[in-house]
């Protein structure tokens, strides 16, 4: 099976230990993941800010850069949502274009889909001896209908003490340019999430979408409250031996 | 052009070459299988109305003691209320002919009607102005309400209600007694209709 | 193009206005106590019901299949509500319906009319227009009520005070009753059993003498002629049952086919909309009813605008029941007046710019109003795909040019990926200089939260440096 991660150029500028973990996590388990390097963004932040032309140009790109391969690993729910949900509209019925579209999109995968539905594996031998919180992030509940498979990963770790986040459904405030354009109403939205989730008492916030964290981060940060953010990849890379970081 | 050709053509250019769309009913439609009276029973409760249960000789005693229990002296009773289910002796009954005045409604005790069809899953019943149900306004301005429901009348869901009414008769749905959820959305029974919901089945 | 009205003026764009709402901490508490109950009430109401999921897909399809046959069906309305004795009227936009109900209010030599709650007068502003012409109406909904006595403006579909809470409306009423009609008892408590009795009292004697109503209707059924109007007071009987003229304002698009359809819709609404099995009353009428004259006004006032188009029209599915509104973390922290619309939350957010067009500020930030979470899809009862719509309209916008510039910049970023790997390599030497508190737009981000922290190197880089972790 050829496999491409599409880590998301989040996770490749800001956060490279996401696809860091992502890859070594996949090698554990026996998969070797190729990195096109000629992927750079899914064009999210363009679509849904209004720039449908500059978003088509990045979806070619995108689909251009992924074809070929058997399954596309994306560790961000909402990066997995867009090429799944919006490129199929953006690329229309026909053309060359669609028809990339049409043969990328069923081989997408969000990293937890794929771990649980394509390698068919919900304990992969992690080892994090944390109380841990899990928000689910809205695309991929929503958008991508991920379901438990966060969880059901989550509860497999060795040592890690899952705490239910009260509210968990309720979306940070983060939504991309949405957080600039209404900040006022993102802040207050992502300080109720900050207070739910410290609430739990849980020494890491874990999700599977690294910007929803960037946003909680900045908070939890800001408020010096002294709980980390972490990718759900990280916590599952991480074992006994390879040590926790 | 007059407004209506001018919205008629508005419509038509808008939907120049749209296709249709394909209606699935994959939910619950009407069935024969009868309602279920307890199931009725416990969802008018829900509502904080009166219920009770009696079997056909009882009626007459139950709407008897129903009306003393509440005080009610005067109550309308609409042409076609089947006389069986009224005692002889206790409340004045009421008629509405010739009409009365909405001043008149307002100052009896209550109303005493039957009802057309109920539904069980949501505790609802439905009047439609036929025989011992009158028009609207009696079942409305009085603040309180007598309902006789015949078990036979209780069907299983909307469905069901909705394929036993004739939609050319004016139909009332009554859901518990009036109530309202505008302050600070909780609800509160008892605003402009009938506050009090009293409900017969007859077994 | 004539700029269709909606019921409130449009000054201010979205974000200043919620600004200054999030401040509100009164207002915030109320909100998030109202729509929390009421979220909660509904999701175990649907989860009652087991055949949810078909329901909801009928409800859109019968819904879609009518906006598609739309012109066949109003035709077919205003036969049977003719052949019932009814009359019809048709009103392109709101200032031809409020003229042809001033008119036929004065036809009757009545000056005073009651109502009952509607989203379409209220779209209109027909209480104002019918001033005009020295008409008064009362409303007669307890929010409705509430608002009008305090002079204020409806901030929600279903419950247009949701905004005050219990001490405030004992004190609109206790202070404004009496110049209405008659005053509030004297010992008023904020209790609401005490607030809806004192409703009571002050609009008992009006029902039994207003000789005119005006009401809406949530459904007009195409096949029967026949009006349906959900509600819980019994003010909506009372308009509907006792005066002797009643005029309903329908949009066109709350037509449905048939008799049948009913049968879903009286499911999706309630559970949807109080979060109850069903609501306490509902009436239903075909043309003139014991003896009653009857009007219907059918209004388009932009709707076949937004028929027109191929992603927005499915906003015209919308059967109001505010679903929407109560689950969206936007509007539970900026109420309903930041959205200068009756038509406020997600579904105002998509049907505002639709109806009125994107010519003002407030009306192309509405679409950018929503962090795009898609909790409003979910619990749509028609099945809308809010967000969907939304991103729409966003292409659609006039944007400003700091963004189209950024923007601009950022495609050219990742347009090549030797680009961006430039980009990253710059930001991993000059990581230290990054600010705590950004300038501009930006400044929105660091004004409560920290930047992540740039990487001394990319994950493209560590790949290149390490071939995939492999050396």
């Amino acid at each position: 099976m050829r496999v491409a991660l599409f880590v998301t150029c989040v996770n490749d500028t800001l956060f490279p230990d996401t696809g860091r973990a992502v890859v070594r996590l996949l090698r554990r388990l026996g998969v070797e993941a190729d990195f096109p390097r000629a992927q750079t963004c899914c064009g999210q932040m363009h679509a849904n800010t209004g720039y449908r032309d500059e978003a088509v140009r990045l979806a070619r790109r995108g689909v251009a850069a992924l074809r070929g391969y058997d399954a596309v690993v994306v560790p961000s729910g909402s990066c997995a949502a867009m090429i799944r949900e919006q490129y199929p509209k953006l690329a229309g019925t026909r053309g060359p274009f669609a028809d990339a579209v049409a043969r990328v999109v069923p081989r997408t995968y969000e990293l937890t889909e794929f771990l649980v539905d394509v390698l068919g594996v919900t304990d992969v031998g992690a080892y994090f001896p944390h109380r841990v919180t899990y928000h689910p992030t809205c695309h991929s509940l929503r958008g991508l209908h991920l379901g438990d498979r966060p969880l059901t990963l989550l509860r497999q770790v060795k040592g890690l003490e899952l705490v239910p986040l009260p509210g968990a459904e309720e979306c940070c405030g983060f939504g991309g340019t949405f957080a600039l354009k209404n900040a006022d109403v993102s802040a207050a939205m992502c300080a109720d999430k900050v207070r739910a989730v410290l609430d739990t008492g849980a020494e890491v916030l874990c999700a599977a979408d690294n910007s929803c964290l960037m946003h909680i981060g900045g908070m939890l940060g800001r408020q010096k409250s002294g709980v980390r953010v972490m990718h759900l990849a990280e916590i599952l890379c991480s074992t006994e031996t390879a040590g926790v970081r | 052009m007059s407004s209506r050709d001018l919205i008629l053509a508005r419509v038509r250019r808008a939907l120049a070459g749209v296709p249709d769309v394909e209606i699935t009913r994959a939910y619950r439609g009407p069935s024969p299988a009868p309602g279920d009276i307890r199931l009725f029973e416990e969802r008018v409760r829900d509502y904080r109305a009166v219920v009770h249960v009696v079997d056909e000789a009882g009626t007459a005693g139950q709407v008897a003691r129903s009306l003393a229990g509440r005080g009610a002296r005067r109550v309308v009773v609409p042409g076609g209320f089947p006389p069986r289910w009224l005692a002889a002796e206790g409340a004045e009954a009421v008629a509405d002919d010739p009409p009365l005045s909405a001043a008149d409604l307002d100052a009896v005790d209550g109303v005493l009607t039957t009802c057309a069809v109920a539904i069980a899953e949501t505790g609802t019943i439905v009047l439609d102005a036929g025989p011992g149900q009158g028009r609207r306004a009696l079942t409305l301005v009085p603040d309180y309400h007598l309902c006789v429901v015949r078990a036979a009348q209780i069907v299983a869901a909307v469905p069901d209600a909705v394929a036993r009414l004739d939609p050319a008769r004016p139909l009332t749905w009554i859901s518990g007694p009036s109530a309202t959820s505008d302050i600070e959305l909780n609800r509160v029974e008892g605003v402009h209709g009938p506050r009090t919901l009293e409900v017969l089945i007859v077994t | 193009m004539s700029v269709t009205f909606l019921g409130m003026p449009a000054d201010r764009p979205f974000p200043r206005n919620a600004a200054r709402a999030v401040r509100d901490s009164q207002l915030r508490f109320n909100l998030r106590k109202a729509t929390r109950t009421i979220r909660a009430r509904r999701a175990s109401v649907v989860a009652e019901a087991p055949d949810w999921a078909g329901l909801r897909e009928a409800g859109r399809a019968i819904k879609e299949h009518t906006l598609r046959n739309l012109d066949r069906y109003l035709m077919q309305l205003e036969e049977a509500v003719t052949a019932a004795g009814g009359h019809v009227h048709w009103a392109a936009d709101a200032a031809e319906a409020n003229r042809i109900v001033a008119d036929l209010v004065k036809a009757t030599g009545e000056t005073e009319v009651v109502k009952v709650k509607s989203m379409a007068t209220q779209e209109i502003g027909l209480n104002e227009a019918l001033l005009e012409h020295g008409v008064t109406a009362y409303e007669t909904d307890l929010a409705e009520l509430i608002v009008q006595l305090g002079d204020d403006r409806p901030s929600h579909i279903l419950v247009p005070a949701i905004h005050r809470n219990r001490a405030e409306i004992r004190e609109i009423f206790a202070e404004h009753m009496s110049g209405w009609g008659r005053p509030a008892p004297g010992d008023l408590t904020d209790d609401p059993e005490a607030l809806a009795e004192a409703a009571r009292l002050h609009l008992r004697e009006r029902f039994l003498k207003t000789k005119v109503a005006i009401s809406g209707a949530n459904f007009a059924i195409a096949e029967t002629g026949t009006m349906v109007v959900l509600e819980s007071e019994g003010n909506g009987r009372m308009c509907l049952t006792l005066p002797r003229t009643l005029i309903s304002v329908v949009g066109i698009e709350k037509v449905l086919p048939s008799w049948r359809d009913l049968e879903v819709f009286l499911q999706l609404l309630p559970r949807s909309s109080t979060g109850e099995r069903m609501n306490p009353y509902t009436s239903m009428w075909t043309g003139a009813a014991e003896g009653q004259e009857f009007h219907l006004v059918l209004l388009d006032n932009g709707r076949t605008r937004v028929l027109a188009d191929e992603v927005g029209r499915q906003a015209l599915r919308c059967i109001r029941c505010s679903a929407c509104l109560n689950v969206c973390p936007v509007y539970e922290r900026t109420g309903g007046h930041a959205y200068g619309s009756v038509y406020p939350g997600p579904i105002g957010a998509i049907l505002t710019p639709q109806l009125r067009g994107m010519g003002s500020e407030l009306d192309r930030s509405l679409p950018y109003a929503s962090s795009l979470c898609g909790a409003c899809y979910d619990v749509c009862p028609v099945a809308i795909d809010i967000p969907s719509v939304l991103v729409d309209l966003r292409a659609r916008a006039r944007h400003p040019w700091p963004e189209r510039a950024g923007m601009a910049a950022a495609g050219w970023v990742f347009e090549r990926p030797g680009r961006l790997a430039g980009l990253q390599r710059a930001g991993g030497r000059l990581r230290r200089l990054v600010p705590r508190r950004l300038p501009g737009p930006l400044a929105g981000w660091t004004d409560t939260r920290d930047l992540p922290e740039v990487p001394r190197e990319s994950f493209r880089e560590w790949w290149d440096r390490t071939d995939g972790g492999r050396r």
